[in-house]
């Protein structure tokens, strides 16, 4: 499914003493099957910006098409595209809240009047997908999981309902470095495997540069940046102007730079990075 | 007990677990762990923590960390062994307010720990339900806002500030309790990197003003900047190094899913390719000193 964002302005408390603009202006189009990363830094509008991508929140200006079809309208297809994108929160874990995690998966599904024999197929499903045994796991309660598994069981009940666009706000937040890889691990097969249209929000540069085929990047409300990794993060200053960062990688060889090493800053990879530095320093 | 130790942990065991008079588990009701996994969130844990010390306890998810910062202050209490804090014990419920109010605590969620609907009311809470003098009150928290840079911000409601604002805003509220240690268990988890940088800079500041720390963390270039880091493994701390000597077992903390700073998984991977370069490197400047010093 097809995202297209159209001049989308959003003022909090209008008329209002505490009036401000969260967003302004933002345009941006990503494609079905396209992996995007939203960066910025806190207070950007990146959570504004993403409720407004299913409805939770609608536009003061401007207007948001999912293939093509303006989903604040107050038609059944519009209803039916807002359906189509799912929204992961922060912490999605503290959400469940059902008795045994197949049962919370299916919840979803079952708002949406499917039979509980097809409830259950989409919630096995959804299971599978976020690598979470239904045969082990299913009838267990969800709080007597880990931290990393509760979180993909919240993940596996928005897939459930079958989204076209997944959005995953920082669905690695306060999970141990094995946690956030496999976070990010499954986040990547699910793109592949359901051949998902896929926004991540994250404030790791390493991740979006790794896993992102493209960067949006929002600063007060607007779109300060849109392109792939390799384009974005070669604007060093630029980044660094708006509280953001290039990936570790990168910052090391522009602070060497910095120092009189004649290295091309632009790599993101740790690898690549290391190679760059032997060759340099083989040059000096 | 030395003079200069101010946490003193003895063999300490806790377990969320108790078992029923038929023998049946009953469980901690905020904490849930696999039924199976009957063990020990601490299992024997001997340590001492010194005065103006700044320590960072790391370890995957479950190793017990939050479990062994809880016992600092006395929100929970040791099944077996003994926790000292400036001496006193914490299984004695007459010490818990002084314990408290010795040993501050932080946590990860900023919107869980204000109270208060004006910032300086909030950092006034500690002290006035110590009784202290107004006056007094009055002078802490102007002094407490002013050591974590939001004395401009005490007229504000909490809910206006960013989650690093918030978090300086519960620093702020353990300063005004006149702590000798403040324990910060995941400060930064919910913060943005320049929110994470801002905490990290105050808690710097309150170690080098002599305070003691003791900072729970996953992110290894925080551990990175204490002077002792202590690895929890399944309850018990596993290793106890100087940040330094610690990063040279790279391979045993990839066994525990453990993340090398940034700087020093660089400094080997250039070191495996033949640059020569000291040991010890762990941030990223220090490599690129080594490297075109």
């Amino acid at each position: 499914m097809r995202i297209e964002v159209r001049d989308l302005g959003y003022i909090y408390s209008e008329g209002m003493p505490f009036e401000s603009v969260a967003l302004e202006g933002v345009s941006f189009t990503v494609e079905s099957g396209e992996f995007a990363a939203v960066i910025g830094h806190t207070g950007s509008g990146k959570s504004t910006l993403l409720m407004h991508l299913n409805g939770l929140m609608k536009p003061t200006h401007g207007c948001v098409l999912a293939d093509g079809i303006d989903i604040n309208e107050k038609t059944k297809e519009a209803r039916e595209a807002r359906r189509k994108v799912g929204l992961v929160f922060q912490y999605p874990e503290y959400q469940l809240f059902e008795e045994t995690v197949l049962k919370d998966v299916c919840f979803g599904p079952k708002n949406y009047g499917f039979s509980p024999e097809e409830c259950e197929a989409k919630a096995i499903s959804a299971l599978k997908l976020v690598g979470i045994d239904p045969d082990v796991k299913g009838s267990v309660s969800p709080f007597e999981l880990s931290g990393g598994e509760k979180r993909r069981v919240a993940i596996a009940g928005v897939l459930a309902m079958d989204p076209q666009v997944l959005i995953l706000d920082e669905p690695t937040a306060g999970l141990d470095p094995k946690g956030h890889q496999d976070i990010l691990d499954m986040v990547k097969k699910i793109h592949t495997d359901r051949n998902l249209t896929i926004l991540l929000v994250s404030h790791n540069m390493d991740d979006a540069a790794r896993l992102a085929d493209r960067i949006l990047v929002l600063d007060k409300g607007h779109l300060a940046m849109d392109g792939t990794p390799q384009e974005v993060f070669s604007h060093y200053d630029e980044l660094h102007s708006i509280g953001l960062s290039t990936p570790s990688a990168s910052e090391l060889l522009h602070l060497l730079k910095q120092k009189g090493l004649n290295v091309n800053p632009n790599i993101f990879d740790e690898d690549e990075a290391a190679e760059e530095i032997v060759r340099a320093l083989n040059n000096k | 007990m030395s003079k200069e130790t101010v946490i003193q942990l003895k063999d300490v065991g806790f377990s969320y677990y108790t078992e029923n008079e038929d023998g049946s588990l009953n469980t901690d009701t905020d904490v849930t762990m696999k039924h199976s996994e009957k063990r020990m969130a601490l299992d024997g844990v001997t340590l001492d923590i010194e005065r103006g010390s700044f320590v960072a306890v790391v370890g995957s998810n479950g190793s017990g960390k939050s479990t062994l910062a809880k016992h600092l202050n006395a929100l929970l209490l040791p099944v077996s062994g003994e926790v000292l804090v400036c001496g006193m014990s914490t299984a004695d419920p007459e010490n818990t307010w002084e314990i408290r109010r010795r040993c501050g605590m932080v946590f990860q969620n900023p919107d869980n720990q204000l109270v208060s609907s004006v910032v300086e009311d909030d950092v006034a809470f500690g002290p006035e339900n110590l009784g202290v003098e107004p006056s007094e009150i009055r002078r802490r928290v102007d002094e407490s806002l002013k050591a974590v840079g939001m004395y401009e911000f005490r007229k504000k409601g909490p809910h206006l500030l960013s989650g690093g604002q918030k978090q300086r805003v519960a620093i702020a509220g353990v300063l005004a309790m006149q702590p000798e240690c403040i324990v910060f268990d995941e400060p930064t988890a919910m913060l943005d990197p320049s929110g994470r940088a801002e905490i990290l800079k105050i808690i710097r500041g309150l170690h080098g003003q002599g305070k003691t720390v003791v900072l729970i963390t996953h992110f290894m270039e925080e551990a990175a900047q204490a002077d002792r880091i202590i690895v929890m493994d399944q309850g018990r701390p596993i290793l106890d190094e100087s940040p330094d000597k610690l990063f040279a077992h790279a391979e045993k903390l990839h066994s525990l899913n453990l993340q090398m700073p940034f700087g020093a998984s660089m400094a080997n991977k250039l070191a495996a390719r033949g640059v020569a370069l000291p040991e010890g490197i762990i941030t990223s400047e220090r490599l690129a000193e080594c490297l075109c010093g």
